[in-house]
């Protein structure tokens, strides 16, 4: 009774196509006129905020909704990769010794790159480690059994961090300077820019992977019918750990992005922010890279627009409570298109 | 993978032979307590009762702690094997994940705390809230369940994880209702007015919590244990191994995974009442995800889908976390090994705190438990074949067939 998943990569929208694209911009504006009413005319920031917010989970939430759709399982240790990727990354720009704002462009370039290639290089590498020795065997036991050992990934991760880096919140440096650029009308923060670019190109070249070269489509045909994607010569193990290996990387971005962004981490991040992407991917419609993208962001606009209200504390209950009624009444989320096995 | 199948035949060769002649010899007394199942166990734990306290008096536990120290200690593993046989309902006999157990016992807990308190200023007898508090924990599970229980396992999952986390944080968050952080205190502690000649229940005396979670302990076995193998225990193993097969046979499978949900949510809620009553103090911070998951641990290790072996595990492992990890710490200090280079690392064993490693070992017990014993410890019969011999394993072709197991038939 293998169930038939949404496939990986470009959802299959034809005349939906343009009632997505009107909905977005419609929703987009509402989620503006809201807080800006809710911040007093600070809805511009509060915007850009919840835009920012949305690009990290949306880049965890890639990794759920990649690993779900090819081996059908719910990686909970996916958010302790995140944790440990922004951990990485604090670990590299400490140990080269950064502290402040470096205002170099070319040298903040350097690093920038350097930092995303390793944390992401690192947390892939990481990623395909957990695979081949936690999920791997497992691939052909009862669903409750990679379930219940991603649990235990997530608390090896979270323990080695807590134990052997820091029992408590460190403070990232953050590199990038706070200038604002005004651009036309819109003034915005250098960090949120290079965030919310970086997201947009890092899903758009994971888009183009999936959809346009010869491992994307051993992915998305591993996806669809993992045996006869062997039959017709795919090697499955190299696919699943490709698959682990790009998800745990976006991760590890994310992690990077959290740094420089928050400033701070801490062991337990992982558990809410992976819960968070993960409620992400459902909204969406989970095996659909497209839908887990657009679900982070709508994850980001929930939160920040609890918060406006004064109901930041009560943000995980609505986020709880929207995948809850997603899941009952739409479960196969908002670009879902195939359903699953009675979801 | 080699690991798994290479001790499968060898513990399998010898295993009937012995279990061959063990269960010869136990023939009178198994068929003895195959008639009079509540009996047994009214009789189990009556000696369990009895032997525990009495096993502490002699060294080497006799060294880690008073006699009271121990059965203090024996009261608090009771509400993780009170727990651990409710999620064992669900988990292991139902096949539905619920990873935000800890919701209903924060359910029973304040429910407890709202009718025996000054807060409320109520004051009704523990022993009235136990079913009280089962009841609501139940109604809570069915509330959570009836949308939610539709969805497939995994989805499932996640569900019951968002309301595990939902309802401390509404316990936080509404702090009219609930005094916030820092809970509600002051809470009425249970009293027999000296019925049994156990003194009264306070705070310097554990014997009569003690007692009491026994007693609840052995009326939840025996109503579960009849339960699972009634009609509907029947229903749950048929849907946990075929939802589909199940629903054929006419099986209505929603209802039979409601009742699942809340039968596991009223032990909860007992367990709810009794921990309230015995801290005598609720607080959000109790009930966090750690407590879901280290109940989950537990009925993995003990072994899902057996009473005796959920709880035998959630026992063993409430006191390795308690006890064990502590006595660690001292025996290794007290051993003066040097400290050595790993790498960049210098160990020191010595000032290691093993306390700060449990979860990294629940981790390490749960993905090598996974991987090498999926049935747990203390298996049951069904369960381990169904975890060993996958029936669509074989259709699905296994994808790395190793040497191993293309010789094991």
């Amino acid at each position: 009774m293998t169930p038939a998943t949404a496939p990986l990569g470009r959802a299959r929208l034809s005349a939906g196509r343009w009632n997505l694209a009107l909905g977005t911009i419609a929703a987009l504006v509402a989620a503006y006129v809201i807080m800006d009413l809710g911040a007093g005319g600070e809805g511009q920031a509060q915007f850009i905020n919840a835009l920012t917010i949305g690009a990290i989970y949306a880049l965890i939430a890639l990794g759920y909704t990649m690993v779900y759709g090819i081996i059908e399982l719910i990686n909970f240790a996916h958010g302790d990769v995140f944790m440990v990727g922004s951990f990485v990354s604090w670990w590299l720009l400490t140990t080269i010794g950064f502290s402040g704002a470096i205002t170099d462009p070319l040298l903040l370039g350097v690093i920038l790159a350097v930092g995303f290639v390793f944390s992401m290089g690192v947390m892939g590498v990481v990623g395909m480690i957990i695979e081949r020795f936690a999920y791997r065997p497992l691939r052909n036991a009862p669903r409750l059994a990679p379930l219940i050992t991603a649990i235990g990934v997530s608390f090896i991760l979270q323990n080695v961090i807590q134990v052997g880096v820091s029992n408590s919140i460190v403070t990232t440096p953050q590199i990038i300077p706070n200038t604002t650029l005004n651009i036309g009308p819109v003034s915005i923060r250098a960090i949120n820019l290079f965030i919310i670019v970086l997201a947009v190109v890092l899903m758009a070249a994971l888009q183009l992977f999936i959809g346009r070269t010869r491992l994307g489509r051993a992915m998305r045909s591993t996806a669809i019918d993992r045996d006869a994607a062997q039959l017709m010569g795919v090697d499955i193990n190299t696919t699943i750990a490709l698959t682990f290996f790009i998800g745990s990387g976006l991760a590890g971005a994310a992690g990077v992005v959290q740094g420089l962004y928050f400033g701070v981490t801490v062991f337990t991040l992982g558990f809410y922010a992976g819960l968070f992407a993960f409620t992400a991917a459902v909204l969406g419609g989970i095996g659909n890279t497209t839908g887990a993208a657009l679900g982070g962001f709508v994850i980001g606009f929930i939160q920040v627009i609890a918060a406006v209200y004064g109901y930041g504390v009560w943000s995980e209950v609505v986020v709880f409570t929207a995948l809850v009624l997603v899941l009952v009444f739409r479960p196969t989320g908002i670009l879902g298109q195939q359903l699953g096995e009675r979801a | 993978m080699t690991g798994r199948r290479g001790t499968g035949p060898a513990t399998g060769g010898t295993a009937p032979g012995v279990r061959g002649r063990l269960s010869r010899a136990l023939s009178p007394a198994t068929a003895f307590s195959g008639r009079h199942q509540s009996l047994t166990t009214v009789v189990t734990f009556a000696v369990i009762g009895i032997i525990l306290p009495v096993i502490v008096l002699f060294p080497p536990f006799s060294g880690f702690g008073t006699q009271n120290d121990w059965v203090g200690g024996f009261a608090d593993a009771g509400i993780f094997v009170l727990l651990a046989i409710g999620l064992n309902v669900v988990v292991g006999w139902a096949g539905l994940l619920d990873l935000g157990y800890a919701a209903f016992f924060a359910i029973g807990s304040y429910t407890y705390a709202y009718g025996a308190s000054p807060f409320t200023g109520v004051h009704i007898p523990f022993w009235a809230m136990l079913p009280v508090g089962a009841f609501v924990a139940a109604a809570f599970g069915i509330l959570l369940g009836a949308p939610t229980l539709r969805l497939r396992g995994d989805y499932l999952a996640i569900v019951t994880l968002g309301f595990g986390e939902i309802v401390p944080a509404v316990f936080l968050n509404a702090s009219t209702l609930t005094n916030g952080t820092n809970g509600i205190v002051g809470l009425d502690q249970p009293s027999l007015g000296r019925l049994f000649g156990v003194g009264d229940f306070g705070f310097t005396n554990p014997w009569p919590y003690f007692a009491t979670i026994l007693a609840i302990i052995a009326v939840a076995f025996m109503l579960l244990s009849r339960l699972e193998n009634s009609r509907l225990g029947r229903a749950w193993v048929a849907i946990r191994e075929d939802e589909l097969a199940a629903a054929s046979m006419g099986i209505n499978t929603v209802t039979t995974k409601l009742l699942a949900f809340a039968i596991g949510a009223s032990t909860a809620g007992l367990a709810g009442v009794y921990s309230a009553a015995k801290l005598s103090i609720v607080s959000p911070d109790q009930f966090n995800f750690t407590v879901s998951f280290t109940v989950l641990a537990m009925v993995v290790l003990g072994g899902m889908g057996n009473i005796w072996g959920v709880a035998a595990g959630a026992f063993l492992v409430f006191e390795l976390q308690s006890q064990g990890l502590k006595q660690l710490n001292t025996f290794i200090g007290s051993l003066g090994l040097p400290s050595f280079q790993l790498g960049p690392i210098t160990v020191d064993l010595a000032t290691i705190n093993f306390l700060n490693y449990q979860y990294l070992l629940y981790g390490l017990a749960l993905v090598l438990m996974m991987l090498l014993r999926p049935e747990g410890l203390f298996p049951s019969r069904r369960r381990r074949r169904e975890l060993h011999e996958s029936p669509d394993e074989a259709e699905r072709g296994n994808v790395e067939l190793s040497e191993a197991e293309a010789v094991e038939p």
